[in-house]
């Protein structure tokens, strides 16, 4: 399988009047083409940063993308989306890579059209006409599940239930078949029966269209459903990722541990107390020269308080960033 | 509704302040000159009958005649109106021509010069009061360069249309400063807001060339609003121009007012207030139409 | 800062928030004052009008009404016939023009002040009875509220003026209650926000009494948006006083105040344009003042300052 998409440290940083947030702090992963990659973790990890930084999506003047490289392999050749220019990167945003808000109401223009939000991009990456245009819209509509989209097309965004706008959203960034759509944490508004809906949605368009997504959730549940891989984020850094089966089943590193365990199970025998993880967020205006999860870990030893931790492989396609092994229950010691 | 509390209101303060007959005639009058007045006027009659009577002639628009000229009041604040009117109208014109794209420049680009213009610009509506520009404005541009006429309003007919000249330009400026500095502020801070508004993250995803997402996503949003704030701004100059049209000399109906409140003259003051008030309120009943119109969400509501 | 990362021991947000005393509120007040020093300009601009006023018999040059005519229609010290002793020129009385607009800021900020501490509090009671009672009388009291904003203000501040007669009081008095729908409809507003946001319910839930939620959670939510408010609102007022002051429905004429003076100007606005022009950048620079630290204010109110308030 090629990789479609390959990023390497990526460090983002927001300068802002309190301080600098060290939001990224070096992030690599890879996506192959055709799989759906989920990435996880607790707000401020910086999924959704991450995200935003390939496609310039961030405010710069607080934001700047301060090293690293994402590699886009297209049809058309390799770039790297870090070093696009403003019209170059307008090119692939929308047209090559299409994005999925969370909030399908406050992510819509309120006074337009739904058919003419989706019709824009049609506009400008496919140069559809205008009656060209109106058909393809009503395509998309009905293949996203929109009934009566020959009329709906018409409709303002509030004139629809939150599933069905996640829906329009979901024929918005797939309009002009992209071959990634970074969907971020579409399915937390909603509710649990809206959310398979849409889940059920988007794997049948993937298989359909062969598009590679990137679900961003703190929802491990929906992990489970959607992912062929997942990635665990903590503190702007990558600390484990893995093939989603081998995940679930031998997680290594403590937090993605922690995660698992905090879930309610409904094969606990007897009512057991939830488990947490101790610990708050923690401060990234003041990344410290060691593990980020060190105060939260109940496996920190003496390492983990003096360096940063590498990325380790643990398995097929398998690699955290820890100094400790959890399966033998000491430090590594290949590390 | 409204309207009948508006009449309420100015009924009830004439009244309430004092007795309107004493205010009315000369301080040498003896108490056989004040009663006849007064019975002459009706105020002896009960308030209530005085109130009934005073709505009935408002309905009508018959707001008794005015003391000083002998005239219907109705009749004087229409002729007086056309020159007030055209001094609002322009007064807003020239308001939006300046304030508009100045705010609208200094949202898209904050910390930019056109930024600190547009704040200046502001604060500059904000702090001036109209009057005293006015009469600064008179100093610099009628006296010392001679330039603008400052008293008086000239117009010229063009295909029985009255048509306004250079007259208007200097009162018209000073009354719109405020006006300027409103919608200033407004394009500019709604500019702004917008602009961090998700759909325009959505919209830069999407791939749209910066233009196209100024026009069709930050504008739309922006000009909706704008509706209601220039309706409001309209009213306030059309209600607003008292000073500017004494200083100025401008024949207008805010003149007639400071005149009338000289002359204790107080049937003309009282049709006056409520005929302003009467088309302020209008005014905001259409504005409010219009925006209900204007945004899909309201019209299409569910 | 780093260094404090590391001795501080967890790092974690919770604990570097808790470090925040009255010291490091102040400090943080001090920041946002010098990054944005328009807000600094405005305060000291007005706390120079406010020490004029309360100075004003001590530095006045000369007594306000003091009428000297061999002195008068003296033009400022700049121009040909000036003299130092009328730094800004004296009126057609020969009343000094700087003694006059000193004395003037008094009845300015007094009127301002006053005005703005009825309306307020008037505006305070009746907007927390308007929010908190809800249903019929908050009906009726919205209703006289939106009947009164809908009204051409100017139009009738001059007739209830016109009617009244010229004095402070009766200035003060027209201003402290023809501005109270704003308090009014200000107050409501945060009281209806913060019952939907729950706040008063688990408030209710832990048996606070009625009087008890307002006082601890109610009152100071509205300090910020009143206390912003009452700036701009002095501010107004100072102008329409002014503007009152100009048609001759102000303070008495004897009362130098720099709406009177700009009548007075007014007719010899093209002979000695000064007279009017002075009083009018008195208005301006205070005006100027009070928006500035009003705007600085309006910023600084804004949730970053809440975060301190825990």
């Amino acid at each position: 399988m090629a990789p479609i998409l390959e990023v390497s440290d990526l460090v983002t940083r927001f300068y802002t009047f309190d301080g600098v947030v060290h939001a990224l702090n070096g992030v690599s992963f890879d996506l192959q083409a055709g799989e759906t990659l989920a990435i996880v973790g607790e707000s401020g990890s910086g999924k959704s940063v991450t995200m935003m930084s390939l496609l310039h999506l961030l405010p710069m003047p607080p934001a700047r993308i301060e090293g690293g490289s994402a590699l886009f392999h297209d049809d058309s050749g390799t770039i790297d989306l870090l070093k696009l220019n403003r019209a170059e990167i307008s090119r692939v945003r929308g047209g090559r890579i299409g994005f999925i808000f969370q909030d399908a109401l406050s992510a819509l223009n309120p006074v337009m059209t739904v058919g003419r939000q989706i019709a824009e991009s049609l506009e400008r990456h496919l140069g559809l006409g205008h009656e060209q245009c109106r058909r393809r819209v009503v395509e998309l509509l009905e293949k996203v599940g929109i009934p009566g989209a020959k009329q709906r097309y018409r409709n303002y965004p509030h004139q629809f239930s939150g599933g069905m706008r996640q829906r329009v959203m979901i024929a918005v960034a797939m309009a002009c078949n992209p071959k990634i759509v970074i969907a971020d944490e579409p399915t937390t508004a909603l509710d649990v029966t809206v959310q398979a809906q849409i889940v059920e949605l988007t794997q049948q368009l993937q298989r359909e269209l062969g598009i590679a997504v990137i679900w961003i959730t703190h929802d491990l549940g929906v992990v489970a459903g959607i992912a062929d891989r997942v990635l665990v984020m903590y503190a702007g850094r990558p600390v484990e990722i893995a093939p989603v089966d081998d995940l679930y089943d031998h997680p290594g590193h403590p937090y993605t541990i922690g995660l698992l365990e905090a879930l309610p199970r409904m094969d606990a025998a007897g009512s057991k107390r939830l488990i947490s993880i101790e610990g708050s967020p923690p401060d990234l205006m003041a990344p410290p020269a060691h593990c980020q999860f060190a105060w939260r870990c109940r496996y920190a030893f003496e390492r983990c308080w003096n360096e940063v931790p590498p990325q380790v492989s643990v398995g097929p396609q398998h690699h955290i960033t820890c100094f400790y092994d959890v399966n033998r229950e000491r430090p590594r010691d290949n590390v | 509704m409204i309207l009948f509390g508006v009449l309420f209101i100015i009924f009830f303060m004439l009244q309430a302040t004092g007795d309107p007959v004493s205010l009315m005639v000369s301080r040498n009058a003896s108490p056989e000159e004040i009663e006849a007045v007064r019975e002459a006027m009706g105020f002896n009659r009960p308030l209530i009958v005085q109130f009934g009577d005073f709505i009935a002639g408002a309905v009508v628009g018959d707001f008794g005649d005015s003391l000083r000229h002998k005239q219907p009041a109705m009749d004087l604040i229409l002729e007086r109106l056309p020159a007030t009117v055209e001094l609002a109208t322009t007064a807003l014109f020239m308001a939006m021509l300046i304030g508009i794209p100045l705010g609208l420049l200094g949202g898209s680009n904050p910390g930019s010069l056109w930024d600190t213009l547009a704040r200046g610009a502001g604060l500059i509506g904000q702090t001036i009061p109209n009057f005293w520009l006015a009469l600064i404005l008179i100093i610099v541009f009628a006296v010392k360069l001679g330039w603008l006429p400052a008293f008086g309003r000239e117009t010229w007919q063009f295909l029985g249309i009255t048509l306004p000249t250079r007259s208007v330009i200097l009162p018209a400026f000073a009354l719109g400063l405020f006006t300027m500095g409103q919608l200033v502020r407004f394009t500019r801070s709604a500019v702004m807001e917008i602009r961090s508004e998700d759909f325009v993250r959505t919209a830069y995803s999407k791939g749209l060339s910066d233009r196209q997402i100024y026009i069709r996503h930050i504008l739309r949003n922006a000009a909706i609003p704008l509706i209601s704030i220039i309706g409001v701004q309209f009213g306030y100059l059309l209600s607003g121009s008292i000073y500017i049209e004494t200083i100025c000399s401008w024949p207008g109906l805010g003149n007639l007012l400071a005149e009338a409140i000289g002359n204790r003259d107080f049937a003309l003051v009282q049709a006056i207030a409520f005929f302003t008030s009467l088309v302020v309120v209008t005014l905001n009943l259409l504005t409010d139409i219009a925006y209900g119109l204007a945004d899909p969400r309201i019209r299409y509501g569910d | 800062m780093a260094d404090a990362a590391q001795t501080k021991g967890t790092g974690l947000l919770v604990d570097q928030e808790a470090d925040q005393g009255l010291g490091a509120k102040l400090v943080y007040v001090g920041r946002l004052l010098w990054r944005d020093k328009s807000g600094l300009l405005g305060l000291i601009m007005f706390l120079t009008v406010v020490f004029s006023a309360v100075l004003a018999p001590w530095i006045s040059p000369h007594p306000p009404l003091k009428q000297d005519l061999r002195a008068a229609k003296r033009p400022p010290v700049w121009a040909a016939k000036g003299d130092i002793s009328h730094p800004l020129g004296t009126d057609n009385l020969g009343r000094d023009l700087l003694s006059r607009i000193i004395y003037g800021s008094r009845v300015s900020l007094t009127v301002g002040f006053f005005g703005v501490l009825i309306a307020g509090s008037l505006g305070l009671v009746i907007g927390l009875v308007s929010g908190y009672a809800g249903g019929r009388t908050d009906n009726v009291i919205m209703g006289g509220v939106n009947l009164i904003l809908a009204l051409p203000y100017l139009v009738f501040v001059v007739f209830i003026a016109a009617i009244l007669g010229r004095s402070l009081i009766n200035v003060i008095l027209i201003f402290g209650f023809t501005d109270i729908p704003i308090f009014v409809r200000i107050t409501r507003g945060e009281v209806l926000r913060l019952r939907e946001s729950g706040f008063v319910e688990s408030a209710k839930s832990i048996g606070a009494g009625r009087l008890r939620i307002i006082f601890d959670h109610i009152l100071p939510n509205l300090l910020g948006p009143l206390i912003t408010i009452a700036t701009f609102e002095m501010s107004a007022m100072i102008f329409y006083e002014a503007g009152l002051g100009f048609l001759g429905l102000s303070v008495p004429p004897s009362v130098p105040s720099w709406g009177n003076m700009l009548a007075t100007g007014r007719k010899y606005l093209t002979i000695y344009p000064w007279i009017a022009t002075f009083p009018g950048l008195a208005i301006v620079f205070t005006g100027l003042g009070m928006n500035l630290f009003g705007d600085w204010l309006r910023d600084a109110l804004d949730p970053r300052m809440r975060r301190l308030k825990r």
